[in-house]
């Protein structure tokens, strides 16, 4: 190994481990699992301790979009804009069974997986996923934002 | 989006500005951002408010014309959470539309399942037993509290009183626990059946409620103290997106809006339902039909509703529960064995030790909570497993074209929603799906005449209003 | 007042565009004819002895796979009204023939009529004559067709963006 390599590694390393613990998220919350994005971010299980503790209400403002409860076809247009309007680096988080696969619910309204819009890096299944699991999940997405190649 | 818009906005208001860019005197602020030709002078601007905006905890796209900060027209959309509800119900059994109820108003999920229940009762000809009535009263007081909470906690924070939120999600979490332990899930619990419920409450229910109301008053009380005569959020919500009675009664409005305007109307009291005509409780009344009142009434129905609780729980046929454990009990495989040997004499007097999972849904339990009705009620487990009657009857139950059928005919039931008066329209074809199933949606209402109520006042006066709404988008759009 | 009284007072009122009537589980039903549904509703309103000042609930029903009901109109439009002064409930339901799904509307009388209109006409395809903004209210506008006819299937998808399914 080069030395300007091993230099870029630690550098990497350092930005990984800065950017893990330093989550905007951006709550696109509109059907049920909301009430356990509350939940979880208040203080019983109080996500600060990851370091997501502050929502950006804005999506210029965040690098992780969790995504958070039914997207049916008339609101798809208008995740996919959201998405579009975050800067890279940017993460997205399924919240629930209906944003990763539709769920139950199987008909003419819903999109069946966001993953059929915007690329997804966590899901998070569950109907709605308890709290430990919403944790869980975030632990899953620190893993992949400290490990991943960064860009800067 | 908004920010453009209020920066337009701001353009807007102060039509005489020159601007001065490179020293070019000559143009309005209204043309440097327009662009060329828009002239000076006011003109209307339209924003788009939604459908996911920050300050609204639900999806809904308010358009609105601005006159400067006076919103003079609006047109509220909505649809963005529609989930096929009333569809999907037609697909399955008549038990299976139970989580899709769950999914209505999910903050308050058992009212909505025990009001299609009963919707499907009514239409069935049953009656259920008076421990079940009494649990419905008990289990629905307590997600009205959590509705109550999560609503009152949400506005609070959008006018930026987050401690507000922190604590009544804090006290929302202490409820949620009771509520998991008798469903066995927090949020999305599916315990309504079709003539009953899924299970009796357990052992030392009464000790954990007591416990748990400990923790709401004593959060009410901080919030009381917190906002209730706090100036910032007073001159936000006192005078605001306020209704006549005379209007809110014909925008068909009911719930804690109708009530903040001084009518009486309480599906609770008016035609009582369940055992709600054998506890005593007030219905808190408004009187300006403003925000505030729409505050302070739902505080006060938080009051009402433990005290309901309190009662219910008191006079609940049967005492609490008792699950005797000891004795004969065996599990179910040794069960089934030994009745495939032909050792059936007795068996189906023998208890069987139940998984943790089928907690309260004992044979006793059972037949505490639902309605002595084989056509509807699926037997206890004990019996599905100990008999051939049991294990027939429960496959009728559970086969397709078998399962609960009501005779061909309609009808409605409504009960007190969190919202409002929250009605199921059922109709059956004699078939073992429904034919169609209709929510009445207490929100829908207010949030049709959210135009009304926001009109002529200014554009954060949006927030508070909407907060008061309520607006729950699974119900609203189904 | 009683279910049977309100009906037989509906009765002498319409005379034969009251088409029938039951008490099916203790709801009161009136079933109207088109012509008559709006001096029903005016007048379940606005007698004193009545006053039927809420509108709960206005849907439909498509009775297109009823078992019995196949010759019959294939559309009930359905209203509950509720009184808050005297405490009593009554349900009015107007037949409408498939070819001529039009009804008219009640947005002059109760003014929720307007969004509960729309929803009807959004997932019925029904029309309300003289409603002044009959736009649907859930869906987008580039959907087509009405989601809750029975001959609409429940997995016929018309997305957006994204992959058309
Ligand atoms: S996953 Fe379940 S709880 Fe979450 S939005 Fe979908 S239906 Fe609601």
């Amino acid at each position: 190994m080069g030395v300007g390599s091993f230099f870029t590694s630690k550098l990497d390393e350092a930005i990984g481990w800065g950017r893990k613990y330093s989550i905007f998220q951006y709550p696109f919350v509109t059907a049920c699992c909301g009430m356990e994005y509350m939940a979880t971010a208040c203080s019983h299980y109080d996500v600060d301790r990851f370091g997501a503790g502050l929502p950006r209400f804005s999506p210029r403002q965040a690098d992780v979009l969790f995504v958070v409860g039914t997207i049916s076809h008339k609101m798809a247009p208008v995740l996919k804009r959201i998405y579009d309007q975050m800067c890279e680096p940017k993460w997205v988080v399924a919240f629930g069974v209906c944003t990763c696969t539709g769920g139950f619910y199987n008909n003419y309204a819903t999109v069946q997986g966001i993953d059929t819009i915007i690329p997804v890096d966590v899901y998070i299944p569950g109907c709605p996923p308890r709290p430990e699991s919403v944790i869980d999940g975030l632990m899953k997405l620190q893993e992949k934002i400290a490990t991943g190649a960064q860009r800067y | 989006m908004t920010s453009e818009a209020s920066r337009q906005a701001r353009a807007g208001d102060s039509p005489g500005a020159r601007a001065m860019v490179n020293g070019e005197a000559s143009r309005t602020t209204r043309e440097l951002f327009l662009g060329e030709g828009a002239g000076g002078g006011t003109q209307n601007l339209t924003v788009n408010i939604g459908p996911a905006h920050p300050a609204m905890h639900g999806i809904i796209r308010i358009l609105a014309e601005l006159d400067g900060e006076i919103i003079v027209k609006s047109d509220v959309e909505i649809g963005y959470l529609h989930r096929a509800f009333e569809k999907d119900c037609e697909v399955g059994p008549w038990n299976n539309a139970m989580p899709y109820t769950d999914r209505l108003n999910y903050v308050s999920p058992l009212i909505n399942n025990f009001g299609y229940c009963s919707a499907v009762e009514k239409l069935l000809g049953i009656d259920i037993t008076e421990r079940c009535k009494y649990i419905r009263v008990i289990m629905s007081e307590i997600s009205r509290i959590c509705d109550h909470l999560t609503c009152v906690g949400a506005s609070a924070m959008e006018l930026g009183a987050f401690t507000v939120f922190l604590y009544m999600i804090k006290a929302r979490e202490f409820l949620w626990e009771l509520v998991e332990d008798v469903t066995g899930a927090r949020l999305t619990i599916s315990y309504g059946r079709v003539g009953g419920v899924k299970a009796d409450l357990p052992a030392g229910f009464d000790d954990k409620v007591k416990k748990a109301f400990v923790e709401v008053r004593q959060v009410l009380e901080e919030v009381h103290v917190l906002i209730t005569g706090n100036r910032i959020f007073m001159d936000r919500m006192v005078g605001v997106g306020a209704l006549s009675a005379e209007e809110t009664v014909a925008w068909a409005i009911t719930g804690p809006l109708l009530r903040a305007a001084g009518v009486p109307f309480d599906v609770r009291k008016a035609q009582p339902y369940w055992a709600y005509d054998r506890v005593q409780f007030e219905i808190p009344l408004g009187k300006n039909g403003d925000n505030f009142d729409r505050y302070l009434v739902r505080m006060a129905e938080m009051e009402q509703s433990m005290r309901i609780v309190e009662q219910a729980l008191g006079a609940l046929p049967g005492g609490s529960i008792q699950v005797d454990w000891e004795g004969k009990a065996i599990d179910p495989a040794a069960y089934v064995d030994r009745g495939k040997q032909g050792k059936t004499e007795g068996l189906l007097f023998v208890p069987i030790a139940l998984s943790p999972n089928l907690q309260g849904q004992g044979r006793d339990a059972q037949k505490r909570v639902n309605a002595p009705d084989k056509r509807v009620v699926l037997p206890p487990k004990e019996n599905t497993y100990g008999s051939i009657e049991g294990l027939m009857n429960h496959f009728m139950l559970v086969m397709e074209g078998f399962g609960i059928r009501p005779p061909m005919g309609e009808a409605y039931f409504a009960v007190e929603g969190a919202n409002g008066e929250l009605g199921f329209y059922v109709v059956s074809d004699g078939s073992d799906r429904p034919y169609r199933v209709r929510c009445r949606p207490p929100c829908l209402p207010p949030v049709a005449a959210m135009s009304r109520m926001i009109e002529g006042q200014m554009v954060a006066d949006i927030i508070p209003t909407f907060g008061s709404v309520n607006m729950i988008g699974g119900e609203l759009d189904r | 007042m009683d279910g049977q009284a309100i009906l037989a007072r509906l009765e002498t009122r319409l005379g034969a565009r009251l088409l029938g009537t039951h008490d099916h589980r203790g709801d009161h039903t009136a079933i109207v004819a088109r012509e008559g549904i709006i001096e029903a509703l005016t007048f379940s309103r606005d007698e004193s002895d009545l006053r039927f000042n809420v509108l709960m609930d206005l849907t439909a029903v498509d009775y297109l796979k009823l078992p019995g009901r196949e010759d019959g109109p294939r559309f009930d439009v359905v209203y509950h009204l509720y009184s808050i002064p005297h405490n009593h409930r009554i349900r009015l339901k107007v037949p409408v023939e498939q070819d001529d799904p039009v009804v008219p509307t009640a947005t002059s009388l109760w003014p929720i009529a307007n969004w509960l209109e729309r929803e009807v006409w959004d997932m019925f395809g029904i029309r309300f004559a003289g409603h002044p903004d009959l736009r649907r209210l859930l869906m987008y506008e580039e959907f087509e067709g009405h989601p809750l006819r029975k001959d609409y299937p429940i997995e016929r998808r018309q997305p957006l963006i994204g992959p058309k399914v």
